[in-house]
């Protein structure tokens, strides 16, 4: 599988979710937890030092060895993968992944919101979702 | 640069899952009744639940709404009141509004209904008179809209359940909201 993770940050900040779905060497909990605050502080200060007008955030990042993708919803919340590089098709894996939160995740009544994910469904969709793109 | 896609309401609309409109509407009428009994038929509080319950659901239901119809950012109050009343609507009512009544400075503006599927066969009787039976509808506008960074205050002010001839709900923006970035702690 080329897609290696899947963060979900929240718009304080803060990782809401974190699934990886290859073999690669896992991050511990703190770790990841300090992953998601520095890139989402990257990519809001990207938005502010774009040289033009209107700038989103980071989309894209590529090294030599793997490629971050980034999606930030209009409401703050940002899903990134990281991935194979020269992987094709993850941004509308990203946007499938936004509709798969909006719907296993914001219609559970018990989720609160900004709180860590912990929905079955979730996973379940999302490893099907996944699987779908290799 | 391409131009950016307003999706129109119709578009949006067929692919969406369908329930029984009459679900529905049983459904928000048990809700209505349960807390008028709740609250011992006062009204008042009633209306200020009903809000409370419909802010709840906008700030999750915006997320689903953004990710279905793919919209683009709105440029200003406008366009938002725009998308809200022929997109947003459409997508989640199955009826869209028209946007009315804006004033000089375009922060205020009127949302039209003819049509509403959550008060079919409602009958309001006398001892509720004051009750704004659509104000979850009021809720969901501000608990959506402030997840995009814009605080709004949503009121019922034409209720054909009252005897007007149409729904109209006047939507107030009170302030853009900018994003807070934690970078300076010494402030």
């Amino acid at each position: 599988m080329s897609i290696f993770s899947l963060y979900i940050v929240n718009k304080s900040g803060g990782l809401i979710f974190q699934k990886d779905f290859a073999d690669i060497a896992r991050l511990n909990t703190n770790d990841a937890l300090m992953q998601a605050s520095i890139w989402h502080s990257l990519h809001a200060i990207s938005s502010q030092i774009s040289p033009l007008n209107g700038c989103t955030g980071i989309e894209m990042l590529e090294t030599s060895t793997f490629s971050l993708h980034c999606f930030q919803a209009l409401t703050g919340t940002k899903f990134f993968v990281t991935c194979a590089p020269r992987t094709t098709g993850v941004e509308s894996l990203l946007r499938t992944i936004y509709e798969m939160y909006s719907d296993y995740v914001l219609k559970n009544p018990f989720y609160e919101m900004e709180m860590p994910i912990r929905c079955a469904a979730f996973d379940l969709q999302l490893v099907v979702a996944i699987k779908g793109m290799a | 640069m391409p131009p950016a896609r307003i999706p129109t309401g119709p578009v949006t609309f067929s692919p969406v899952e369908k329930i029984n409109a009459e679900l529905f509407t049983l459904t928000y009428g048990s809700i209505v009744r349960q807390l008028l009994i709740d609250y011992e038929d006062n009204v008042e509080s009633v209306n200020v639940q009903l809000e409370k319950m419909g802010y709840n659901i906008g700030v999750r239901l915006i997320d689903e709404f953004l990710a279905k119809s793919s919209c683009s950012r709105c440029n200003d109050f406008r366009e938002t009141a725009d998308v809200i009343a022929k997109v947003g609507l459409k997508m989640f009512l199955g009826v869209s509004a028209s946007v009315t009544n804006w004033n000089a400075e375009g922060t205020e503006c009127s949302l039209v209904m003819e049509d509403n599927p959550m008060v079919d066969f409602v009958e309001l009787p006398e001892q509720y008179k004051n009750l704004s039976y659509c104000n979850m509808l009021c809720g969901v506008f501000r608990g959506a809209l402030e997840m995009v960074n814009m605080k709004v205050e949503s009121t019922c002010v034409r209720d054909m359940l009252r005897g007007h001839d149409a729904y109209e709900f006047r939507l107030r923006l009170l302030e853009v909201l900018q994003d807070e970035y934690p970078f300076k702690d010494d402030e």
